[in-house]
């Protein structure tokens, strides 16, 4: 059963200048399209992997499963609630099941609050019990329960992070949104962080909307992995299925462009181009003006995401690609 | 025999504070050859862009050069006055670093930017030195460089703004240069453009690279040697093949164990137990011997000088993959 169900996302943010301006210098209104028209769902105890490059809109997104931001149109279902449409009260109980990790660490933790505040606050605000959760917490992502006492400061980075997914798991969720939680640690420390979030999975029972620019980490993580265009879905897959045979121009450019490791004085055809100005897409499918596949068809027409086999694609050629 | 490019010949940097001296660069040696691509490795507060700041000059005090000694080709540039120095940096050194947004004025055109340091090292005249820069652009890949060269930074997207940054470190033709995580602040697909453009014009120019990254993947592609760092010493260095595919260093061998890689599949990580030592409370030893699984109570009580291991040179004891 799928725990989280997205149908056609969309968001639109007014980017216009302040309306002075726009009368003196007779300009219109200008919108930039974060999230356009994107729909996925993520089973239950599952991992489900955003990956994309900068202005690709996979952050938008998990702000709009968390409800931090409301989407444009379209629908976001968390175990059955819509939560555009809900009550209130079933939006209350619903709450407490999604949880969010964030990028940075150092900004996502109160400096003025003590480790036990920050962890039992999800808990403490709905009028939970919170004796000994801290310490219990604290514990189970590789802290010592004595460290509820002290204050973000006294922490490295990630183990400030193993605090903000202690805070994640106070309240029991079923849902983590992780935006680049990895992204601002190092290799050694992103291994322990990354092997605490997979103990966790197994433990709990969680699912996680995982959004990441770093393909190799997605590819250790994921069980289903989305990739994003300029705020457009354009491939869905397995790992496997998706790094051995990437169906979309834009994943295979970025698979290949990815550094390899093993890839000693690989030398790479590096891609053509930069992402476009999202206030301004190309017609048609967006990744056409750096696509070396592109025909005419796709300046004109916009590809929809088609299911073949276990795996989506948005593209008019990938059927050629098989 | 050749003189290489840069030499490094233990270099040392301390930085007093009250709590006692510290060292985040111990004892650093390492040669560069013309047209080489050094990668330098480690997790933050290993030393590495110190070493570099070092190399070039611009330490931000108290940090000072303690010990050791720097070569430009064959001549000692860590005593230089600050005015000679100015000299050496731009003209035989060139910079990249990691944020094009901050490394460029703001107020300047980048035509005037590239115009000043062209006219400033090689006294050309403007005319010529404009001349120059519009060539400079053309060849770090910058399209109709004719008609962008009078656009201000904030015209130009991050990636081509790390070209910009480029062409300025080059334009002088320096013999060296020091790329400081030039494509860290970049996307996946603009990185690898400006991979390649930093191994074409290094190719083709004969400079020599000293490449400062955390990221396995782009050592990997990008060098020629690599060198390991940690907690302010050389764990390792050799050729990046030996050093990446079959690491000596405890260290390395951690670091690329923790490194999720497509061959690994969804097995779990190996992890480095611990953190990095704070530089003021680093371990006697062996730095790394609390976390190192083959430390053994030599390690505990003094270090290992880097010593010849096949193509490169090891800090350990008990090197991996031995007997």
């Amino acid at each position: 059963m799928s725990l989280v169900s997205i149908k056609s996302l969309t968001r639109v943010f007014d980017v216009s200048k302040p309306w002075l301006n726009r009368v003196i210098e007779r300009l219109p209104k200008r919108f930039l399209t974060a999230v356009s028209d994107v729909s996925f769902e993520i089973e239950e105890r599952s991992v489900y992997a955003l990956v994309g490059e900068s202005g690709s809109g996979k952050s938008t997104i998990g702000k709009m499963v968390v409800g931090l931001l409301k989407p444009s149109q379209g629908t976001v279902q968390i175990d059955g609630v819509d939560l555009m449409r809900a009550s209130d009260a079933e939006i209350d109980r619903i709450r407490s099941d999604i949880q969010m990790i964030f990028q940075d660490p150092f900004a996502s933790l109160n400096p003025r609050w003590r480790v036990r505040d920050i962890i039992v606050e999800p808990v403490a605000a709905r009028g939970g019990k919170t004796e000994g959760l801290a310490e219990k917490l604290l514990e189970q992502v590789g802290l010592s329960p004595l460290d509820a006492g002290k204050f973000p400061h006294e922490f490295s980075g990630g183990q400030r992070q193993r605090i903000c997914v202690a805070r994640a798991l106070a309240s029991e969720p079923k849902l983590i949104v992780c935006d680049e939680p990895t992204s601002a640690l190092d290799v050694s420390v992103q291994a322990q962080v990354l092997n605490l979030m997979s103990d966790l999975r197994d433990e709990f029972g969680l699912t996680y909307l995982f959004i990441s620019h770093d393909l190799t980490v997605v590819q250790h993580m994921a069980d289903r992995i989305g990739v994003l265009y300029l705020g457009r879905l354009v491939e869905e897959a397995a790992p496997g299925d998706l790094f051995d045979a990437p169906l979309h121009p834009y994943t295979r450019m970025l698979i290949e462009a990815a550094p390899k490791m093993d890839g000693y004085g690989r030398e790479v055809v590096p891609p053509t181009g930069e992402i476009p100005d999202p206030i301004n897409p190309p017609n048609g499918c967006a990744y056409h003006p750096r696509c070396p596949l592109a025909i005419r068809r796709c300046s004109a027409e916009r590809p929809v995401l088609e299911q073949t086999g276990t795996r989506r694609v948005a593209c008019f050629r990938a059927g050629e690609l098989v | 025999m050749n003189t290489p490019v840069l030499q490094l010949d233990a270099l040392s940097v301390e930085i007093p504070t009250r709590h006692g001296v510290l060292k985040p660069v111990d004892a650093v040696s390492w040669d560069i050859a013309k047209g080489e691509i050094l990668g330098v490795v480690g997790e933050s507060g290993a030393g590495k862009s110190m070493t570099g700041n070092a190399v070039i000059g611009l330490l931000d005090r108290p940090a000072r050069i303690s010990g050791g000694q720097v070569l430009l080709n064959g001549k000692r540039i860590d005593n230089l006055t600050p005015a000679e120095m100015r000299k050496v940096r731009g003209r035989q050194i060139g910079m990249v670093f990691q944020d094009p947004l901050t490394s460029l004025n703001p107020l300047l055109t980048i035509g005037d930017q590239l115009s000043e340091t062209i006219d400033a090292h090689l006294h050309l005249g403007r005319a010529a030195a404009r001349q120059r820069a519009i060539a400079a652009l053309d060849e770090v890949g910058i399209p109709a460089a004719k008609d962008r060269i009078d656009s201000y930074p904030f015209e130009f997207s991050g990636g081509m703004r790390q070209r910009v940054v480029i062409a300025l470190a080059l334009c002088a033709e320096p013999s060296l240069v020091i790329a400081d995580e030039p494509t860290t602040a970049l996307d996946v697909s603009v990185q690898a453009q400006i991979i390649a453009l930093l191994k074409r014009i290094c190719r083709d120019r004969g400079a020599a690279v000293m490449l400062v990254t955390h990221d396995m993947g782009v050592i990997a592609e990008t060098a020629d040697r690599v060198a390991v760092m940690y907690a302010g010493r050389l764990a390792e260095i050799g050729p990046v093949a030996q050093v990446l595919g079959a690491p000596r260093h405890p260290y390395t061998h951690g670091l690329m164990g923790a490194t999720p890689l497509a061959s690994k599949g969804r097995s779990r990580l190996a992890q480095i137990p611990g953190a990095m030592p704070r530089l003021a409370a680093l371990p006697k030893g062996c730095a790394f011997h609390p976390r190192c699984p083959k430390a053994q109570n030599r390690c505990t009580v003094d270090p290992r000088p880097t010593v010849a291991d096949g193509a490169g040179r090891v800090a350990c004891w008990f090197p991996m993959g031995a007997p």
